[in-house]
């Protein structure tokens, strides 16, 4: 049988390769949007094995809440992309150093 | 073992599988438009993790509105971009092995959450078994419109804004483009247009 533990290990793994990728693709910004999508992806696979393994339905509510937040961001998140492409003709996130952070 | 739950669990391990190669091809994929395809597969496959866990409601929407419509923005806007990969690929083994490691840490952390009975946490335990009757949809709809529908209208909003945000951003006015002005065209006149001249007439050109 599946167990809890199964669905947890496996968001977990896609967790860290979400964490792993933040790492490794540090220049570009369309893969760090991605794997932002990725780790949330994670987190509600969580939410839903929880929802089942309770038997309480507001880890689905949840997970619905966190989709809406999630395509509003990669909206804003891809609408400032395109304004950084036009701006500096590159996404690369070293590039981005005009507010000398 | 009974043959439905040997099915159970060779699907949740194929699909699971595939998951977590699609995931790791979505961060070492050479090309973003290859790694915005995977992340369409790592979708997919958590749909159908979903629906085995009795989500249906929950994985059709990830499948028809977050594939549908989120990931083929992002499909649209990748390709819109006309970036040099390769100079965005610098450092990519450098800093590898420390993503690596960090990657294995928290495995290993969560891991021992889960499997740790000293925290007091009980993990282990089998998933319940779901009614041949309960529907999924219904469930949601009802808790959702009865229980948290201000929430519910706080998310609308909150799709609103980033519609309003998004199309702001990337809105522009650029000089010098012939474009059409249809709430002037409607508003011109007769007069505006047509200009009648009385020339005296008779006269011949002299040449």
């Amino acid at each position: 049988m599946i167990t809890l533990t199964d669905y947890l290990i496996l968001g977990a793994i896609l967790f860290a390769i979400a964490v792993m990728g933040l790492f490794i693709n540090r220049k570009n910004l369309v893969v760090l949007l991605m794997c932002v999508e990725l780790m949330l992806l994670a987190v509600n696979l969580n939410f839903v094995a929880f929802s089942r393994y309770l038997e309480n339905r507001t880890g689905q509510i949840f997970v619905f809440f966190v989709l809406t937040v999630a395509a509003a961001e990669s909206a804003i998140g891809l609408a400032l992309l395109v304004v950084v492409f036009r701006h500096r003709r590159s996404i690369n996130v070293q590039d981005l150093d005009q507010l000398k952070g | 073992m009974s043959p439905s739950a040997w099915l159970q669990e060779t699907v949740f391990w194929f699909f699971g599988t595939v998951l977590v190669v699609s995931a790791l091809r979505v961060i070492t994929a050479r090309h973003p438009v290859h790694a915005a395809l995977f992340l369409v597969l790592c979708f997919f496959n958590t749909a159908v993790l979903w629906i085995l866990s009795g989500a249906e409601f929950l994985g059709l929407v990830l499948i028809l509105i977050y594939v549908g419509a989120v990931l083929v923005l992002l499909l649209f806007v990748v390709m819109m971009l006309d970036v040099e990969v390769a100079k965005l690929r610098e450092g990519f083994v450098r800093y590898a092995p420390l993503g690596a490691v960090i990657a294995c840490l928290l495995v290993f952390e969560l891991a021992y959450v889960f499997w740790a009975h000293a925290l007091g946490f009980h993990a282990l335990g089998h998933l319940p078994r779901v009614a041949a009757k309960h529907d999924n949809t219904r469930a949601l709809g009802t808790t959702l419109y009865r229980h948290d529908l201000y929430p519910f209208e706080l998310a609308g909003m909150i799709l609103l804004v980033g519609l309003i945000a998004a199309i702001l951003l990337t809105l522009r006015r650029r000089p010098g483009i012939r474009s059409q002005d249809p709430s002037r065209q409607v508003q011109v006149q007769a007069r505006d247009r047509v200009r009648l001249v009385s020339l005296p007439s008779g006269r011949r050109h002299s040449s």
